[in-house]
């Protein structure tokens, strides 16, 4: 029998209780919600015990939506409306996605981010995704009784900044609070590290259903800090399967085939690579759409031929992290095994030889992501007390930069640079009296501009006509915690400000995301206001807390005057949360934040000065 | 504007008190780090965001022995000048252009490997002299010159990270 718990004197100051936050490993394949339940992570099951839910997605009609098993029953009779892996699709255009011709969807090419028309209309792959994540969170409100505070969704640590944009926008149209971006090998990390209370050098080899990374980790008491990740966000388990369903069609000698046949073939495929993982042969049948039989058979070794340029191609990635870490395969203590693909034989066999160790296999690898992002949500819900959490260093997987005159790219901030980031540099004009000045961000290590990402075109307007070289532009790079850059531009010379701030996007623009979410509230047939209103009294209640817990702390930082300026913004707020209006609540927030602004500058320095000091008294 | 060092509590000097600068660094992330104030409201998410910044940019700074020297002489008012100044005593050039020679001629992971090696030698011989001039002989300007040449011999660096790569 569970007994009940019961706090230590003065442990709990407050009697608050703990905040309901979830994990979410948003897969290629599949996808899971996880929590910390008094004090341990678990994974949540369905109503029928099922813990995986495959990330498949079926749009019926206009209004009916299936996902997760109920969709992937019927892979092969509605392809065009049952979208799976559409992972690979997150912040991508149609030129960018490799095997799109034997992808069975109506693909629409948009600005930034292809589309997909379906039964239900033209649908991004961000609304796809939502639809995912939506299911995960109800799931999750069923099993926790009650409302969920926050959520950390994991993404491939070799993302970058469109394809992450792309899922923190999904996990706003599902609902949900995105509290952080988790890189996938970091939150595998964290469960491997904790549980086995690990300290020294670690790689994690995460082979998913679509993509792969590779992230090199110091551990030490306390800290996770990321010295540098690579992968390939094109290469995953899909393709051992697109391998096999290749070998089928050639061996079987089949003519061109239909949607629904390839969606067979692909499923068997799927299906052989599976068995193959502990059996020595794999029969493969099917009945084709025109009445014809397909019956071969896959043995291990042909497997292993036909998928070893695969296995190779991920060493290459490990080798790069490897150098830029300035480490060498035997520095590393261990190598952490995550996500289903690196069950397969070869994979293990490749891994244990380039490291010259066993891989560790000894958590899930379908659940350790999901494990890892429950407990770092744990504790960016403030849900562990100091000394019992962690620090979490990650970095930035690839480049940022500008183009330059003749399209070269001039990098900003480097690949592996620990994030949160900021870096600024100044460039000037080339012609005299150039009053504007395009610019435009990108992301990749490649020296010329079209080889690199484009992230965002942007112009400064109003420099003051000068010389050629003589304006001064400063552009200023901030990389935030989840990895998302924003950028300003600002010419100064002159004493006239020309000034600038974006958010690169994928073709996204922030009035669609908007439609979504009203579409998917219309689709719940969830009143956005109430939900509206619900949010903002949640925010601004937290916001009150927040502030008079500050208050008690550090009230001596501020004199009388900017102290009552901070009671009286509590105090409007406080009266507008038993209102109806939300805006008038999200306006109290923003007039509370604004007034709170020089204390919380000034609590920063203070808790340096504290650490400083402390450091200096611990090593005397 | 506080130094690189003042910011970690450390002595300015070339040669680092590693061990103090992690643990004074992990100390101030600790407080300061996003992490921290994911509940938060904006203006702490804000300054969290700001410092954590600033203390990764000044950490990334201070391990990186280039960066560290150049920014220990402006603080003694000595510029590296990068960029303007790029004349180099002929005997370097003549062996850089030795070394470039060799990089082109590698073609395998292990001439690799052994270029390396021997790059890493001529660094760390520079990295001694660098240290003797700034924390010992005080000569600042003579310290910058070979602050040139260590940034050279990290661009090789480099080029031969990118020639792996090239052969992989």
């Amino acid at each position: 029998m569970a007994l009940l718990q019961i706090s230590e004197p003065g442990m709990s100051p407050e009697p608050h209780q703990a905040r309901l936050a979830i994990g979410i490993d948003l897969g290629t394949t599949n996808s899971l919600v996880a929590t910390v339940r008094s004090g341990v992570p678990v994974v949540l099951a369905d109503a029928n015990g099922r813990t995986l839910l495959p990330s498949i997605v079926r749009y019926v009609d206009s209004r009916k939506i299936e996902v997760g098993y109920a969709a992937q029953a019927r892979l092969a009779d509605d392809p065009k409306n049952t979208i799976v892996s559409v992972k690979r699709f997150m912040g991508r255009g149609v030129k960018d996605v490799a095997h799109l011709e034997s992808a069975p969807y109506d693909f629409v090419d948009a600005p930034g981010m292809l589309q997909l028309r379906t039964a239900a209309g033209v649908k991004s792959p961000v609304e796809v995704s939502s639809e995912i994540l939506r299911v995960l969170r109800e799931r999750a409100e069923l099993s926790l009784q009650g409302n969920i505070s926050g959520a950390v969704i994991t993404v491939p640590a070799y993302f970058d900044d469109a394809q992450r944009q792309a899922t923190k926008d999904a996990g706003r149209i599902a609902g949900l609070n995105v509290l952080r971006l988790l890189n996938e090998p970091t939150a595998a990390a964290i469960a491997y590290g904790l549980e086995n209370s690990s300290e020294g050098t670690y790689a994690v080899y995460d082979l998913g259903g679509g993509t792969f990374d590779i992230s090199i980790l110091k551990l030490s008491k306390g800290v996770f800090e990321v010295v540098a990740t690579s992968g390939d966000s094109m290469l995953g388990g899909d393709d051992f399967d697109q391998r096999v369903f290749c070998w089928i069609a050639e061996k079987a000698k089949l003519a061109p085939l239909g949607a629904r046949d390839m969606r067979l073939l692909q499923v068997k495929a799927r299906e052989a690579k599976e068995y193959l993982t502990l059996h020595g042969e794999a029969a493969i049948t099917a009945k084709l759409s025109s009445g014809e039989f397909v019956d071969v058979s896959l043995d291990t070794e042909t497997f292993c031929s036909i998928t070893q340029t695969l296995v190779h191609k991920t060493l290459g990635p490990v080798r790069k992290a490897l150098r830029d870490a300035g480490l060498t395969a035997d520095d590393v203590k261990g190598v952490v095994m995550v996500g289903g693909a690196t069950r397969m034989p070869q994979v293990q066999r490749a891994v244990g030889e380039f490291f010259r160790r066993d891989p560790l296999n000894n958590l899930d690898p379908d659940k350790v992501v999901a494990l890892g992002a429950a407990m770092q949500a744990n504790v960016l819900a403030g849900n562990k007390p100091q000394g019992e959490d962690w620090l979490l260093l990650d970095v930035i997987p690839l480049s940022l930069g500008i183009e330059t005159m003749g399209g070269l790219t001039e990098k900003i901030i480097p690949r592996n640079t620990t994030i949160p980031a900021g870096r600024a540099q100044e460039f000037t004009t080339f012609k005299d009296g150039q009053t504007g000045m395009s610019i435009h961000v990108v992301q990749g290590e490649r020296e010329l501009v079209s080889d690199c990402r484009s992230l965002a075109r942007f112009e400064l307007k109003g420099i003051p006509p000068m010389a050629a070289g003589a304006a001064r532009i400063r552009v200023a790079f901030q990389v935030d915690a989840d990895g998302l850059l924003s950028v300003s531009a600002k010419e100064s010379t002159s004493g006239v400000e020309a000034s600038i701030t974006v958010k690169p996007s994928y073709g996204l623009a922030d009035a669609d995301v908007e439609r979504m979410l009203r579409d998917s509230f219309d689709h719940a047939r969830e009143d956005m206001h109430a939900r509206a209103l619900a949010e903002q009294r949640v925010d601004g209640q937290r916001l009150i807390e927040a502030t008079r817990s500050a208050l008690a702390v550090d009230e001596k930082l501020l004199n009388e005057e900017e102290r009552a300026a901070i009671e009286r913004a509590i105090s409007s707020l406080q009266k507008l949360l038993t209102g109806a209006d939300h805006r008038k609540i999200k306006q109290a927030v923003e007039a509370l934040n604004r007034a709170t602004d020089e204390f919380a500058a000034r609590r920063m320095d203070a808790g340096i000065k504290r650490a400083l000091a402390g450091r200096k008294i611990g090593s005397l | 504007m506080q130094s690189h060092f003042d910011l970690f509590g450390l002595a300015p000097a070339y040669a680092l008190e590693t061990d103090a600068l992690e643990r004074s660094y992990r100390e101030i992330q600790s407080k300061v780090h996003p992490d921290r104030f994911a509940h938060a409201g904006d203006a702490e998410r804000r300054a969290s965001l700001q410092w954590t910044t600033r203390v990764n940019e000044a950490y990334r700074t201070l391990k990186d022995p280039v960066q560290r020297a150049k920014h220990l002489l402006e603080l003694h008012g000595v510029d590296v000048a990068f960029e303007t100044n790029t004349a180099m005593p002929p005997e370097f050039l003549m062996q850089q252009m030795e070394l470039r020679e060799a990089l082109e001629n590698a073609k395998d992971p292990s001439a690799l490997d052994e270029l390396r090696k021997r790059l890493r030698q001529e660094k760390s011989f520079m990295d001694r002299q660098i240290g003797d001039s700034i924390d010992h002989k005080k000569d600042y300007n003579a310290a910058a010159g070979l602050v040139r040449k260590l940034q050279f011999l990290d661009r090789l660096d480099e080029e031969i990270d990118a020639a792996y790569e090239e052969i992989e």
